[in-house]
């Protein structure tokens, strides 16, 4: 199978993350957008290892998925946090540090 | 040349006189008086001990030098710090430090109720040392150190009562206007070294002979702006008047007898300069000659006995640098009046402080009156000073001023009649003022109020009157005998052969219009001080003439007008454009910054997703832009 189609998953993946980033109000979907984007560059990291036959890829996309497991962990508690104070998930709602 | 290694302590002495009594402050008040007069009298004693090894040598040895150190050496610039002293340098070498040492005994006296005496004698052995070093440097750069010295020395003595305003500016004035001059011997020796790649005196006289005249004029003018200003010569005479703000020894010392006549020794000593170039010389004689009728006039008009005497001394020191335009004719004569004028003013002003200090600080001469029977030892110490300076046979102003007029009119054709009559002129209206200043002070009716207690001066200060008057009745007498001074000199200018014998007059002709000249002069003063009545105000229903000389022939407002304002103006000029040119273009980059701040400021609205669609359209856009460039 001609591994470019992955590239093209990833780019697709990447866009619907992005728009979705954009687009929604709730953070468990903003976050999960996020999600998709990394993911979408893990992807592309592992098939560019493909193409080129070697392991670097790879071993970068594990380094991804530790900080992203990481950053859920943290990002879902501060999620949690402002839900339990404020009772709203919208991004909107939490932009008390403008000007 | 011969070199000697004793030259230095000529110096050395009121330097370290002057730091011992600088540093020692307040600790040295008690001795600070004796050690600066001790000092000043050991450079005297060295000076007569340099003089009489110079008498022991041959006439061509004569001339001594002494390298103290290498001062700058920069690829062919090369200046040794080195002192020369020969038959010129010698001569004022004992005027400064023989004189200097007369006003340190007088000023012991005259300061002894100012608190700061200490002071002032550690600025009059900083004067000595200066004025020595500026005879005796080897070299323009040398004596330009020594200049800057008196500068400073004189600066400081104007302005010792610095307390009063009016005594602070005019010390301002003074230093301001001898920058002026300043500048013109800064140039002199940039050029001096740009052409000739020398500025020794040796060196330059060396390059001299075959340099461009074009060169030599304009280093020539420039000295002739330097000696203006340091001598108070037309056109930058006007600070010598304010000057006399100074304690009288200081207008004694250096604006009478030694600083003011820098520039004469510097013209004389550029004696190879100026005969080389004859445009410079005639602009030398020009100024000479503008300035003794100059002082002269304002000499007339002045109530104040210091400003008439001050006015009278830019006057005399025309008639130096009138001789010492007028060339090897003229040096020498330039020189004995110098001399000869050192000891007169130095006494007439010492007596001038002589009649301050039983006066109450009194100058206005029409308050005085009458005080020859109270001051008897001042009447005639200073009435000699003043037989000598109008030119009175056989005292010294007689000689050396005669020589002076008689050389003038042998200058030749129609310049040297206009030049003859003019110092002639001056002459009588030097016996004019003068009288003036005699009758008014001495022997007309007195003018005083009752609670005046005139006093004679105590031994202190009359015995350094008294010296220098013996030395204004005699030194022209022996100057002049078989020309004494004349030949001694001879071997600093050089051989210029013998210089034409032609005469307009016979010197004796010469003398008795000089001595007519002096007869009328003081006839009318006479007239209109001594035998008719004289008003304690000065009357102010005078002519323009009168006026005008009052105010120093406008010498401020024509300053105020042409150079005051007009540099005040551009002052403003500059100040406005560098507020708004150049600050404006600094505070403009500042608004800018500031402003395109406060517009981005306002893309921070705290939405998390319009933060997120600026940092996506700022990659895409990124992506684009590489994508371009590498396509």
């Amino acid at each position: 199978m001609n591994p470019y189609n992955y590239l093209y998953v990833a780019a697709l993946l990447f866009t619907i993350g992005a728009v979705g980033v954009v687009v929604r109000r709730n953070a468990i979907v903003v976050f999960m957008c996020v999600e998709l984007m990394l993911n979408a560059a893990n992807l592309t990291l592992v098939t560019f290892a493909r193409i080129n036959g070697t392991l670097e890829g790879q071993v970068v996309a594990f380094f991804t998925m530790v900080v992203a497991a990481c950053e859920v962990v943290v990002g879902l508690a501060i999620i949690v946090a402002i839900y339990r104070s404020r009772r709203s998930a919208s991004v909107d709602d939490a932009s008390l540090l403008k000007r | 040349m011969t070199t000697s290694t004793s030259l230095i302590y000529l110096i050395a002495l009121p330097l370290a006189g002057a730091a011992i009594l600088l540093l020692a402050g307040r600790r040295a008040d008690k001795w600070g008086h004796l050690l600066g007069t001790a000092m000043s009298a050991g450079s005297f004693a060295v000076g007569l001990y340099q003089l009489s090894l110079m008498l022991d040598r041959p006439t061509e040895e004569r001339a001594v030098g002494q390298k103290l150190f290498t001062w700058i050496s920069v690829g062919s610039f090369n200046v040794d710090a080195g002192l020369l002293l020969d038959q010129l340098s010698i001569c004022f070498v004992l005027l400064i430090t023989g004189v200097g040492t007369l006003i340190h005994i007088y000023s012991i006296s005259y300061m002894s109720h100012d608190e700061n005496r200490r002071r002032f004698f550690a600025y009059l052995n900083l004067f000595i040392a200066s004025m020595l070093l500026l005879v005796l440097g080897d070299s323009y750069l040398n004596l330009y150190v020594g200049w800057e010295g008196v500068g400073l020395a004189s600066y400081l003595l104007i302005g010792f009562w610095n307390q009063k305003p009016a005594y602070a500016t005019a010390s301002k004035k003074a230093f301001v206007m001898n920058r002026i001059g300043d500048m013109g011997l800064s140039f002199a020796i940039m050029i001096a070294f740009a052409s000739f790649g020398s500025v020794s005196f040796s060196g330059v006289e060396e390059a001299s002979h075959h340099a461009s005249e074009a060169a030599l004029t304009a280093i020539g003018i420039m000295l002739l702006i330097a000696a203006a200003g340091k001598s108070a010569q037309f056109p930058l005479q006007a600070w010598l008047g304010d000057a006399m703000a100074g304690p009288t020894p200081v207008s004694a010392l250096i604006h009478a007898a030694t600083m003011v006549t820098a520039g004469v020794y510097l013209i004389v000593r550029s004696n190879f300069i100026f005969d080389a170039a004859p445009i410079a010389q005639l602009l030398v004689v020009i100024v000479g000659a503008i300035t003794l009728i100059f002082g002269a006039i304002v000499g007339t008009a002045k109530d104040d006995i210091k400003k008439a005497l001050a006015a009278s001394t830019m006057s005399q020191i025309g008639y130096m640098i009138l001789g010492a335009g007028l060339g090897p004719a003229g040096y020498a004569y330039a020189i004995m009046h110098l001399l000869t004028h050192g000891f007169f003013k130095a006494g007439m002003f010492l007596g001038a402080g002589s009649v301050m200090h039983g006066m109450n600080d009194e100058v206005n001469m029409r308050r005085y009156g009458a005080l020859r029977k109270f001051m008897p030892i001042t009447f005639i110490t200073f009435g000699l000073g003043y037989l000598a300076i109008i030119g009175v046979p056989p005292f010294a102003g007689f000689y050396s001023k005669d020589l002076i007029i008689e050389t003038a009119f042998n200058a030749g054709g129609f310049k040297g009649i206009l030049l003859g009559s003019t110092a002639l002129f001056g002459a009588a209206i030097t016996a004019f003022y003068m009288t003036r200043v005699m009758v008014l002070t001495f022997t007309s009716p007195k003018r005083w109020e009752e609670d005046q207690h005139p006093h004679e001066s105590p031994i202190l200060m009359w015995i350094p009157m008294a010296i220098l008057a013996i030395g204004s009745v005699t030194t022209g007498f022996l100057f002049t005998r078989g020309d004494a001074l004349k030949n001694w000199l001879k071997p600093v200018f050089g051989d210029h052969g013998g210089h034409s014998e032609e005469h307009l007059f016979e010197p004796i002709v010469v003398s008795a219009m000089a001595v007519t000249a002096v007869l009328i002069g003081v006839g009318i003063a006479l007239a209109k001080y001594q035998f008719s009545e004289v008003d304690a105000e000065a009357p102010q229903n005078v002519s323009i003439f009168t006026r005008i000389a009052r105010k120093d022939l406008m010498q401020d407002s024509v300053n105020e007008s042409l150079f005051m304002r007009p540099g005040q103006a551009l002052t403003r000029l500059l100040v406005k454009t560098d507020e708004n040119v150049v600050d404006g273009a600094v505070r403009l980059v500042g608004r800018t910054a500031v402003g395109a701040g406060s517009e981005l400021r306002k893309t921070q609205t705290g939405f998390a997703r319009s933060y997120a669609a600026l940092i996506l359209i700022g990659a895409i856009a990124l992506i684009a832009g590489i994508w371009v460039v590498t396509q």
